[in-house]
């Protein structure tokens, strides 16, 4: 626990904590930004389309007709606009914070390299759908934005034709308002929303609805922004002059004040550069994954448990091809497992009371670290136990160590998830001398491997297969979630949990000694 | 923490996070142009001259061609590329040349290049070569302008009548 945690993710684990205070685990922001993305981008799409049905797709009318739902029908038309600009803002903040967040938790290489590759166009995707819809309003913003534009695309050496000559007096026509209103409207939402099913497509349960009580909150920040702060134009467009100051919308339009400065390529050649550095980084330096699960078909009846738990898609179903009697097995694939042992916590033969005399095989198992190796390391452990109240530990390897915790009589024992316990195997420690199972991981809510949290509490409440059997001591057991930074509740949680094993056993040693007594 | 002072804080974040998604939407604003600047913009499309003229092929070069490509001219497609300078009170102010595109360096080329200037009057030169035969500018235009603050001047090209345009 004294390992050093570096300081953009301490800055991080430290907002994440605040966070939690104000909203709960549950409610988290910071723990749904990706949904949150989402619930913008749907609050972008309805006022849009509200403000389509008013919107005249043409240079003569497009700003008269921005004007009246601004100023005619404040109280509609007016709300959507705002809602429709901040809501677009937000999810830029939101887009930035993910990536802010992936990266300080250095959750985007490894078998994370295809969310964050895919994720970095996607930013661009939203940028130059944020970019055509200045462009639509037809004031002195838009104008600059379609000139500036023109300039960029001109650069290009695919282009031919000057774009940009056709913003000079004179030269332009509705067919081009047309086709950018066709691109905003239809075109580019479209291929974002294409974008952002590639972006997910190796995750599996993916949520792309924040908890009610965010978005609601979200949707009433958002509201109460609009009506104290109306989104208003520029001057109308006027081809013959050129605005001398401009209110700049910063999260979509920083790159455009740097034409000022430099020619139209030199500014491709740096937000390619950058691109091409963000899209590189889960290379630089690549993270290594742990070997992928393999499948034991002679343990595994294709029950589909361990398909239906992978957090990241991994495991598929297909008919059996051995001659045993299931019609199903299951198949891990490789190149998207992220060995996170989740499989082996959902398998029913990861239960350690099953070959107790021969070594444990199980239908799915990690190579690294396979079931029979947790169980005779969980064995051990609990053997070398001296002081009382005898615990066990089970922790996880991407939250706090837990080594720093192992004394007289607790015993410690990491797995990758939390996930990756069978409930079976606590009820196991608790039958091996553990008077009290304490179990720790990442912090609810923030699964290093997604869903394993909400397995693990799933699976002890009874509401996943497989479940914590009824004979399990559940008052014994307790699970206290922690994160790098969280080291002096752990431990103060750790020894609460210490006093109350110890109060347990004194009340059941004083009720052994009333019927004692009352037999006797 | 209790329930009841979890929502004042939300209210809290959620204010901090709005004002933070208000600002950056239409600030700090950014100047383009001073009060005393106005903009002139060169921007047209031309053809420039072709960079050799036509010739009368020889009967032994005919002879070494395919019958079928024949043609007693030979009309190289190549154009000359455009240079095209403006100067201001005398200064220069934009020079740009322009290659031709295409495979054949046989396309139109377009010019957009602009410049921020002082307002007031002012005397504008500019000058044209499209035709590397010729030495020295082969279209030229002065005029006097004077310029208000935000202006945009755009000096344009006629291919047509073979002359600048300024409005």
């Amino acid at each position: 626990m004294s390992k050093r945690i570096n300081p953009i993710k301490r800055s991080y684990l430290l907002l994440e904590e605040w966070f939690n205070i104000s909203f709960g685990s549950e409610w988290n922001p910071l723990y749904h930004l990706g949904t949150l993305t989402f619930f913008f981008f749907w609050v972008v799409l309805i006022s849009g389309i509200y403000l389509l049905i008013f919107f005249d797709t043409s240079m003569a009318g497009a700003y008269a007709s921005v004007e009246y739902l601004t100023h005619d029908q404040w109280y509609a038309g007016g709300l959507m606009r705002s809602l429709h600009r901040y809501a677009s803002d937000a999810a830029v903040v939101t887009i930035l914070l993910h990536m802010f967040r992936e990266f300080s938790l250095d959750r985007y290489r490894g078998f994370r390299w295809w969310s964050w590759l895919t994720g970095v166009p996607t930013l661009w995707f939203v940028i130059t759908l944020g970019i055509t819809g200045y462009w639509l309003v037809w004031d002195e913003l838009g104008l600059y934005v379609a000139v500036l534009s023109s300039q960029l695309m001109d650069s290009l050496p695919v282009m031919s034709g000057s774009m940009a000559r056709d913003f000079l007096a004179g030269q332009l026509t509705d067919r081009l308002f047309t086709l950018m209103g066709f691109m905003h409207l239809l075109g580019q939402p479209v291929l974002l929303i294409f974008a952002l099913w590639i972006h997910v497509k190796r995750l599996s349960h993916v949520d792309i609805s924040p908890p009610r009580g965010l978005a609601i909150g979200s949707l009433l920040a958002l509201l109460a922004l609009s009506l104290l702060k109306p989104a208003l134009s520029h001057a109308p467009a006027d081809l013959t002059r050129v605005p001398a100051v401009l209110n700049l919308d910063w999260f979509y339009l920083n790159v455009y004040p740097l034409l000022d400065k430099w020619p139209a390529d030199q500014v491709w050649m740096l937000t390619t550069a950058i691109t091409v550095l963000l899209m590189l980084m889960p290379w630089l330096p690549p993270k290594k994954t742990g070997a992928a699960a393999e499948v034991h078909l002679d343990h595994c009846n294709g029950c589909g448990q361990c398909a239906e738990d992978c957090p990241f898609d991994a495991i598929s179903i297909q008919s059996r091809t051995d001659e045993a009697r299931w019609e199903n097995e299951v198949v891990v694939n490789p190149g998207l497992c992220a060995a996170c042992g989740i499989c082996v916590g959902s398998c029913h033969s990861s239960n350690p009371f099953r070959h107790a005399k021969k070594a444990l095989e199980t239908g799915i198992d990690m190579p690294q670290f396979p079931i029979e190796e947790v169980r005779t390391r969980a064995e051990s452990a609990l053997a070398g136990l001296k002081g009382e109240p005898r615990i066990m530990v089970f922790g996880c390897d991407n939250a706090i160590d837990i080594t720093e915790l192992k004394a007289d009589n607790i015993a410690v024992l990491s797995l990758f998830c939390t996930g990756m316990i069978p409930p079976t195997l606590v009820e196991y420690a608790q039958r091996h001398g553990a008077e009290g199972v304490f179990i720790t991981g990442c912090r609810t809510g923030d699964c290093y491997f997604r869903l394993g949290n909400r397995w693990m509490d799933q699976r002890f409440e009874g509401r996943r297969k497989p479940v914590l059997r009824q004979r399990a001591k559940r008052d014994r057991i307790t699970v206290c979630r922690a994160a790098e930074t969280d080291t002096a509740k752990l431990r103060r949680r750790l020894a609460e949990f210490q006093r109350d094993i110890a109060a347990l056993k004194q009340e059941e040693s004083a009720c052994k000694d009333e019927r004692e007594a009352s037999d006797a | 923490m209790p329930e009841f002072l979890r929502y004042p804080l939300q209210a809290v974040n959620y204010g901090v996070f709005m004002l933070l998604v208000w600002y950056f939407s239409a600030a700090p604003p950014y100047t383009q142009l001073t009060a005393n600047q106005a903009v002139i913009t060169v921007a047209f499309s031309h053809a420039g001259e072709l960079r050799e003229e036509c010739r009368q092929l020889s009967q032994e070069e005919l002879a070494k061609l395919p019958p079928n490509m024949r043609a007693p001219m030979n009309c190289p497609r190549e154009r000359s590329p455009v240079t095209v300078q403006l100067l201001l009170d005398g200064e220069l102010l934009i020079e740009d040349v322009a290659h031709a595109p295409g495979l054949y360096n046989d396309l139109g080329i377009d010019i957009y290049r602009s410049a921020k200037v002082p307002v007031g009057k002012h005397t504008l030169a500019v000058r044209m070569n499209d035709n590397v035969r010729v030495e020295g500018p082969t279209h030229s235009h002065e005029e006097t302008v004077t310029l208000e603050p935000a202006q945009l001047l755009v000096i344009d090209f006629n291919s047509e009548i073979r002359s600048f345009i300024v409005r």
